[in-house]
């Protein structure tokens, strides 16, 4: 047996130990993107094998958090792909004003960057405290950090090219306040928003919305969780309601690819019928 | 004699005008997949991967998540995401952070392929100009797969492929020329 091989048999020991013992099963997720996170737990955690890892998930106390963490690729940033929060504002907003109150559903936010991005728009369009905004991940670090607002200063240059290239109308700098090395949101716009716990895999959904996004999360899903995932966002989504996914996912070849309309063929944003 | 079945090419700056030659050798009925990882910053309008599909004899196209990666087809890794080979030979993709300062990275569609592909990969670095794609080509040789590094005297930027043959070495150092006419030569996964 190679190298290679008895890694794979360490992987599966470790998923299936994990499954069992955290009732999280990363099997649904992609191989390839899973083992190099593993491996790099691994390397961070001072063992050489994924093997060495098992007993930390049965004995080591707060492995579940180190696992998430190192799992969920928190990796995100504010107005990701400006082009399609231009059109959320142009097209998405306009026809969510004639609601008399609007639900909106963030689905694997991590540290909220995007979940801040919308309320800005909410309130530049006068639509914010009409809004509720639930905000979720499986991530509980991440979530901590979203609702805190608060982001290291040397990404806001970043961030306000992109507000403005995706159509900002006010200056960017009326949102922060700087704090030493941090960046911190106004806490006005956090009034709309609900941060929670929340499993794309395991737990239902709360309620219809008017407007889900779940964008970079599927990606990481194998075909099966990719389908369960679409089939709890049709069942939570009224007619006429939108689905926002990230840029390089899709939806057509998913059992509810009919109930959908392309509402804008470059960016991900669909409408059901 | 060895049957390949894909390949994985990692380039960088300088890119452009090496690939634009490169996979105009390749002929269309290429009998394994490509996989290419071209830094780059973004692209919104797949311009590279529409430019290479123009120009060359082989269809070259962006990978898509959950794309079976097929023989006689160019797959290039959109601009800001990591493209992975996973073991049903299937694309996938991820938003991971950067490596070497670059989304998409060379050294994790490498280190995927070589575990996807074995003793049956060829990995080959082009021209660029930092350190990307070392480690990835060390794995593929560690998994017994074939190493092709362009010739750093004939490259428009030398950095990547010298780090790549001194971190990994590589079984062939070759010309652009050269390896066009290698991969030219590759028939239903040999190579004569
Ligand atoms: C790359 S981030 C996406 C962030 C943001 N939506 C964006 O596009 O910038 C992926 C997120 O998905 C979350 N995630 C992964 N699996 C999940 C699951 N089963 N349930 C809920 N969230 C999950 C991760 O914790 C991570 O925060």
């Amino acid at each position: 047996m190679n190298v290679n091989d008895k890694e794979e048999l360490e992987l599966d020991l470790f998923i299936s130990m994990v499954k069992s013992y955290f009732d999280y099963d990363f099997n649904d997720y992609s191989r390839a993107s899973i083992k190099r996170r593993i491996k790099q737990l691994a390397v961070q955690s001072g063992v050489e094998h994924i093997s060495e890892l098992i007993p930390k998930v049965l004995y080591e106390e707060n492995f579940r958090d180190v696992l998430l963490q190192s799992i969920s690729v928190t990796v995100t940033e504010m107005f990701r792909d400006p082009s399609v929060f231009a059109s959320i504002r142009n097209e998405v907003i306009p026809a969510l004003m004639i609601l008399p109150t609007v639900n909106i559903w963030h689905a694997g936010c991590a540290t909220g960057e995007e979940v801040y991005s919308m309320a800005i728009i909410l309130r530049e369009a006068g639509l914010l405290q009409y809004c509720t905004i639930h905000a979720t991940d499986f991530n509980e670090a991440s979530l901590d950090i979203a609702r805190q607002g608060k982001y290291p200063l040397e990404n806001i240059k970043g961030y306000t090219k992109n507000y403005i290239a995706g159509g900002g109308i006010c200056s960017f700098s009326d949102y922060y306040t700087v704090d030493g090395k941090w960046a911190i949101l106004d806490p006005t716009l956090r009034e709309q928003i609900r941060f929670y716990r929340h499993d794309l895999a395991k737990d239902e959904g709360f309620g219809m919305m008017n407007l889900i996004l779940c964008r970079n999360v599927l990606i990481y899903f194998k075909k099966h969780l990719q389908d369960h995932v679409f089939n709890l966002f049709d069942n939570s989504l009224d007619v006429n309601s939108f689905l926002v996914i990230g840029d390089k996912e899709t939806i057509e070849f998913s059992p509810i690819a009919n109930s959908f309309e392309a509402f804008c063929p470059t960016c991900k944003i669909y409408r059901r019928g | 004699m060895l049957g390949y079945e894909a390949v994985v090419i990692g380039v960088s700056a300088g890119g452009f005008t090496a690939l634009s030659s490169l996979l105009a050798m390749v002929p269309e009925t290429f009998p394994i997949p490509i996989a290419i990882v071209q830094h780059r910053k973004s692209d919104e309008h797949n311009y590279l991967s529409q430019h290479l599909d123009k120009i060359c004899p082989i269809s070259v196209t962006e990978a898509q998540m959950n794309a079976d990666v097929e023989a006689g087809h160019v797959y290039l890794a959109p601009a800001n995401y990591h493209l992975l080979i996973e073991r049903e030979r299937q694309f996938s993709l991820s938003v991971d952070a950067a490596v070497c300062y670059s989304t998409p990275s060379i050294d994790v569609l490498f280190e995927s392929a070589a575990d996807t592909y074995g003793n049956t990969l060829i990995g080959i670095i082009l021209t660029g100009a930092n350190h990307d794609g070392s480690n990835g080509l060390q794995k593929i040789r560690e998994c017994g797969g074939l190493a092709i590094v362009q010739d750093p005297a004939s490259a428009e930027y030398n950095v990547m492929p010298q780090c790549a043959i001194d971190a990994a070495g590589a079984d062939h150092i070759f010309s652009l020329d050269e390896i066009g006419h290698f991969l030219a030569g590759i028939r239903h996964g040999c190579s004569h």
